[in-house]
């Protein structure tokens, strides 16, 4: 069997050789997050994936997260990918965050294939785009739909009450099918 | 804009409306010179496990290329459970992956635990453990049933779906609901188990082996089954790995890896289990890796069935998180505040981020949850087992017969909802 480096710092790792690529790192709940310029984070996961001691080998999730409409954040939305590291039994959160006026982020695709369709759901619920996506069309809502319905800012649906003093005015607006 | 010419005489119902120039870089440029064949599989087809479409480009009857098409059961769950309190998330839950609604609470709970940093006593835990092993052999059992009906083995189903009735029949005395009973809350169980559910559950363990040795008996040597699925949709482990595969799908190709095992949750490490390995990754694998797990979580019911007490807390009793007993609300004036505030605003979460993650009987179900300091979620998401499986369907079933892609949907378990979400 061959040897298993011991475990490795995965925060003063990234430091170490790749320092201009942390930014931020901090701990809740026991659990590390990592946060890295949208630029590198093709390169850091790679790192983290390929280096001895860290060895995350696995892309458990990728989330969007949608900080409208808090105004004190530069950027307003958050990606977070959850690694996960089978050899050493530990997770680790890599995040990146993305302005709304160029909501884009590098694709992982060519680290982990099976990031292709976590990416394309967040295209389509969340609106930010991968580039060097293979394939960046929707994939939960139909390919005609407007908006992205995971965005804070998207509205719920809820349907107005009617009244007898309002029923009309809320028929007018009702998304029947006009004859 | 070219047109897929179809022949004058054939039905309307079989024409080809769409632009098929949408198709390009996902099927071959074999397919717009009509040498290969576009059908289209689904979403109502009943060997596609619910609502799945999957376009198939065929050269003969062989799989050139597959394209899966989901979405048709999104239902935004976690849209909604963005507009509830914590509490009410759970219910939204259920609604995910609905032959195994307890795993899916058990990934929210446990996140909303880890959120808020919130206890759970040991016979809480237990009765979980319990339920879970139950849901994952339940769940199972639909598999199996599903499987082998796929397959042309009828009679399974019918025995299959048997037991499955026996065990939703002990959830329902949990929590009122054969399916969607939203039994785990955050802190712990919603009710005490009832007096009934443990001799049921010792008479299920007691007939349930036999039930199991007779369905393995109909398939496991079967030469049809045999020849059917051994060598049939091999997934190598790096494959497996890279594409996002989890649960008996990973374990199937000889990847040991099971949550329970490696990162154990709601106490899983004091049982004494054993992870059912395959060796091959086809599907014939991945059957018996599912079958062998029906035993395991047997062992752990036994033991469970052997630590629990009759009586003793169910949930946690920190007040500001988990509702007070109703005996309490008539002498208590903290209490009825205490139930007041829970059921109206619920409680309050940091604005941080948590990642928890509990194995299914599919796979690994991850729950990201992140709070506003409020008592609303600001974002959760599901990663969801059967998501990254059907994303890998092209890649299971390039140069296999139609008939094989039956049996591998089948072996890595698909369920829509739990997809969609």
């Amino acid at each position: 069997m061959p040897e298993i480096a011991p475990a490795r710092d995965a925060a003063a790792a990234l430091q170490e050789s790749m320092p201009d690529a942390l930014l931020d790192s901090h701990s809740f709940r026991d659990e590390t997050t990592l946060i890295v310029p949208p630029a590198q984070v093709e390169d850091v996961c790679r790192f983290l994936r390929d280096t001895p001691g860290l060895v995350f080998n696995f892309l458990s999730d990728i989330s969007a997260v949608d900080y409208w409409p808090e105004q004190d954040r530069p950027e307003r939305f958050g990606i977070c990918y959850h690694l996960l590291s089978m050899l050493y039994g530990r997770r680790l959160r890599v995040k990146i965050f993305v302005a709304e006026d160029e909501a884009e982020a590098p694709t992982l695709t060519a680290v982990w294939p099976g990031a292709n369709w976590l990416e394309r759901e967040i295209f389509d619920l969340m609106g930010i785009r991968f580039r060097g996506h293979p394939d960046m069309r929707r994939v939960l809502m139909p390919a005609d739909w407007d908006g992205h319905p995971h965005r804070r800012d998207y509205p719920l649906g809820y349907e107005q009450v009617q009244f007898s003093f309002n029923a009309e005015e809320i028929m007018k607006h009702k998304p029947f099918a006009k004859e | 804009m070219a047109v897929v010419e179809t022949p004058t005489n054939a039905p309307d119902a079989y024409r080809w409306e769409g632009n098929i120039e949408e198709l390009r870089g996902l099927v071959s440029e074999r397919a717009f010179t009509g040498e290969t064949m576009l059908l289209n599989m689904g979403p109502h087809h009943p060997s596609t496990h619910g609502v799945l479409r999957v376009l198939l480009e065929l050269d003969g009857e062989q799989i050139v290329n597959a394209v899966p098409d989901v979405g048709f059961l999104h239902t935004g769950i976690e849209k909604t459970i963005e507009s509830k309190t914590y509490e009410k998330g759970v219910t939204a839950t259920d609604r995910m992956d609905y032959l195994s609604p307890l795993s899916n609470n058990m990934a929210f709970c446990l996140a909303v635990e880890k959120l808020v940093d919130l206890d759970v006593p040991p016979r809480a835990r237990l009765i979980r453990v319990i339920c879970l092993e139950l849901q994952r052999i339940a769940s199972h059992m639909v598999w199996l049933g599903t499987h082998a009906i796929d397959l042309g083995a009828m009679s399974v189903l019918l025995y299959a779906f048997r037991e499955r009735e026996k065990v939703l029949d002990m959830l329902e005395m949990l929590s009122g609901q054969r399916m969607m009973g939203s039994y785990f809350r955050p802190g712990g169980v919603w009710r005490d188990i009832t007096s009934d559910f443990k001799p049921t559950l010792v008479k299920f363990l007691g007939e349930f082996p036999r039930a199991v040795e007779d369905y393995q008996r109909l398939l496991e040597k079967n030469p049809i089954w045999v020849d059917r699925t051994q060598g049939v949709g091999v997934i190598e482990p790096e494959q497996a790995l890279a594409w996002g595969m989890t649960g008996p799908t990973l374990r199937g190709s000889g990847v040991n890896w099971d949550l329970r095992k490696s990162m154990p949750y709601s106490g899983y490490e004091q049982f004494t289990f054993n992870v059912p390995l395959g060796e091959h990754g086809d599907v014939y694998d991945r059957f018996m890796c599912r079958i062998l797990e029906l035993w395991e979580s047997m062992k752990i019911l036994h033991q469970a069935l052997e630590r629990l007490e009759d009586r003793g807390p169910f949930r946690s009793d920190n007040r500001k998180f988990v509702p007070p007993p109703r005996s309490e609300l008539g002498q208590s004036m903290e209490a009825v505040i205490h139930h007041f505030k829970l059921w109206t605003a619920g409680f309050d979460a940091p604005d941080e981020e948590v990642f928890a993650a509990v194995e299914s009987p599919r796979g690994e179900i991850g729950c990201y949850l992140h709070g506003t300091g409020g008592n609303m979620p600001r974002r959760v998401h599901f990663k969801t087992p059967s998501f990254m499986h059907i994303s890998s369907l092209p890649l299971l079933t390039q140069g296999h017969f139609i008939a094989d892609l039956v049996a591998i949907i089948g072996s890595v378990d698909i369920v829509l909802g739990d997809c969609d979400r």
